[in-house]
């Protein structure tokens, strides 16, 4: 059994936001980069499924050499080897294609991933990676086993879950609390710098979408405070000046 | 060209956030001078909720009465949108942002080679090029997104267009479409979902607890304000971690994003990961103990206290003012 974790490096989720040159260009000034914590939550299950299944686990990136230590991290946490794809990823559809390609090469029967990216949010990836394979796509799963060639998941759905069954080949973007977040150990750390990290350069292009400029929201003003003592007043604000009653 | 938009419902009552899909699809065709507004409801639907989606704007509703699609398989769904879109002559779909929603607008992106933009917040731009403004980094930032494909989807996010309820009645048209067995590769044994209670991706009012609600037994404080309120309840993470509530009240950059008109904040500190989920409501009200608690700087309103004392006294006023 072969598994895939697809990876984003993502801003740390404490990050203050801001943009340079014109507002066209994201500021990585003061920024730490990680696993995108939805990936994060992938690569854990992922690690769980090949210490039960003796499989074999590789992490993917598309990204330029900046990445190395995020998927370093993940060769620390547990995977056996590591491929970047050395390009900048343009939009989801680059990505997915990049994806797509890898897998049609190496042929994996799970391909996991986060349910989005922390940055643009998209939650998309996984879907085109199954329609470019042919094979079922499922998000946000919140609980993952394998049983033969059966996977038996549970995904979120608005107001509670849905437990579903579909056999591998599968792509799942995954959420909590699918595993609990692994630290690497000082083990882990060591054996990460030997393990395989295979730079491949981007085999399809073409992006249907280009970000031209960002903006923050604007700042927000100051609190207005109610006494403790006063309680009512807050809902007369409410009321009759936010008029949200 | 038409506009088709995507209609997603829950045991046949359409959700609100795709009826304000279709009135985004409405504005959409009217600042572009598109054509028609034509929407696709999957699965059993009676025809009362079908009219809905004519006062949000639609003229016309293509209604796949199958009931193998009445819940959300992915690729089964994606594949009878693709179908209707090609059908009807379609240049853009809208959908709703929401986890099936992107599922299904994902595997549609490379079905009809279109440009998916997510997260959308406004009406494109057209005075030079497609421009599209969409909310990245959780809230914390929006990115104008150039659109270079000729088939466009657009999920747009909560609030990105007022709800219009004012349209005239749609022809409902019924279809019958075959979809290939390997779409139902997926099989659904079973759900597990409250019933009745207000849907947080939906709600115009959420009241939250975190960690300063000392312990699940107090949560009917935070379940009695809401229901005064009309509201759904949340939660911050370690709260649905330990388990005192179920994980899909989990607000915040790792859970649901909410976009209410009113978040209600009781005994949540407002660590940046919270205020990630939350950014998008219009008011936020904080209730904690502690003057220094980060989320007063992110509130518009607030009461420095406890809790226990204020939650009742709140749902009372709550009440009185009806
Ligand atoms: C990668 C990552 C992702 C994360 N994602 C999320 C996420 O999606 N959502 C999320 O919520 N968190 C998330 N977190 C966790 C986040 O950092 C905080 O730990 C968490 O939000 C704190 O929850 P809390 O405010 O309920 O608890 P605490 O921080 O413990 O705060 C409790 C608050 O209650 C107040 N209080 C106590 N008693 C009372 C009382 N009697 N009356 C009134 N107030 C009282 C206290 O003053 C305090 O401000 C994430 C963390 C990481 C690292």
């Amino acid at each position: 059994m072969k598994i895939l974790v697809c990876i984003t490096h993502v801003p740390d989720t404490t990050s203050k936001i801001h943009f340079t040159d014109n507002n066209t260009k994201f500021d990585k000034n003061g920024v730490q980069f990680i696993i995108g914590p939805y990936d994060d939550y992938a690569l854990a299950r992922a690690v769980e499924l090949k210490d039960q299944l003796g499989a074999s686990l590789t992490v993917l990136n598309v990204g330029e050499a900046e990445t190395e230590p995020t998927l370093r991290k993940a060769l620390a946490i547990g995977a056996d080897d590591a491929i970047r794809v050395n390009a900048f990823p343009k939009d989801s559809l680059f990505v997915a294609n990049q994806i797509a390609a890898i897998a049609k090469e190496n042929g994996y029967d799970l391909i996991m991933m986060g349910r989005e990216s922390i940055d643009f949010n998209g939650g998309m990836v996984h879907g085109m990676v199954g329609e470019l394979l042919g094979m079922p796509s499922v998000s946000p799963v919140m609980k993952l086993e394998v049983d033969g060639d059966i996977v038996k998941m549970a995904r979120e759905i608005e107001g509670g879950k849905e437990y579903l069954e579909a056999k591998l080949p599968l792509i799942a973007g995954c959420q909590e609390p699918i595993a609990e977040w692994k630290i690497p150990n000082m083990r882990g750390i060591m054996s990460a710098r030997t393990k395989p990290l295979q730079v491949v350069e981007a085999s399809v292009d073409g992006v249907n979408t280009e970000v031209i400029a960002y903006q923050l929201p604007p700042a927000k003003g100051s609190v207005k405070l109610v006494d403790k003592d006063n309680v009512p007043e807050l809902v007369r604000l409410l009321k009759n000046e936010a008029k949200v009653l | 060209m038409s506009v088709l938009v995507y209609i997603e419902h829950a045991e046949g009552s359409v959700k609100k956030t795709s009826l304000e899909a279709v009135s985004y699809g409405k504005a959409l065709s009217d600042k572009l001078s598109f054509g028609e507004v034509v929407a696709v409801a999957l699965g059993s639907i009676s025809a009362d909720e079908l009219g809905k989606v004519g006062s949000a704007g639609a003229s016309k509703v293509i209604h796949v009465n199958d009931n193998k699609l009445n819940e959300g398989i992915i690729q089964a769904h994606a594949d009878a949108v693709a179908q209707v879109y090609n059908q009807v002559g379609a240049g853009t779909l809208v959908l709703a942002k929401s986890s099936l929603g992107d599922a299904v607008a994902a595997r549609l992106a490379v079905k009809l080679n279109a440009a998916l933009v997510s997260n959308v917040v406004e009406l494109p731009d057209n005075t030079s090029g497609y421009k599209v403004k969409r909310s990245i980094y959780t809230g914390k930032a929006f990115a104008e997104t150039v659109v270079t494909a000729d088939h466009k989807i657009l999920a747009v996010k909560k609030n990105a267009v007022d709800l219009k309820t004012d349209g005239t009645a749609a022809q409902v048209e019924e279809v019958t479409l075959s979809i290939a067995d390997a779409n139902f590769a997926t099989k659904i044994t079973s759900t597990d979902k409250a019933t009745g209670e207000v849907l947080l991706p939906e709600a115009d009012i959420v009241v939250s607890g975190g960690r300063g609600m000392k312990g699940p037994e107090n949560w009917g404080m935070i379940e009695d304000l809401a229901k005064e309120l009309g509201a759904a309840t949340g939660c911050s993470k370690p709260v649905s971690d330990i388990g005192w509530r179920p994980h899909h009240e989990h607000v915040g950059q790792t859970g649901v994003k909410v976009a209410p008109t009113l978040y209600v904040a009781v005994g949540i500190s407002g660590a940046i990961q919270h205020l990630a989920g939350v950014n998008s409501s219009k008011y936020i009200v904080v209730i904690n103990k502690d003057p220094e608690a980060p989320f007063f700087k992110a509130a518009d309103y607030g009461i420095v206290g406890d809790a226990f004392e204020i939650l009742p006294k709140l749902t009372e006023a709550v009440k009185a003012q009806k």
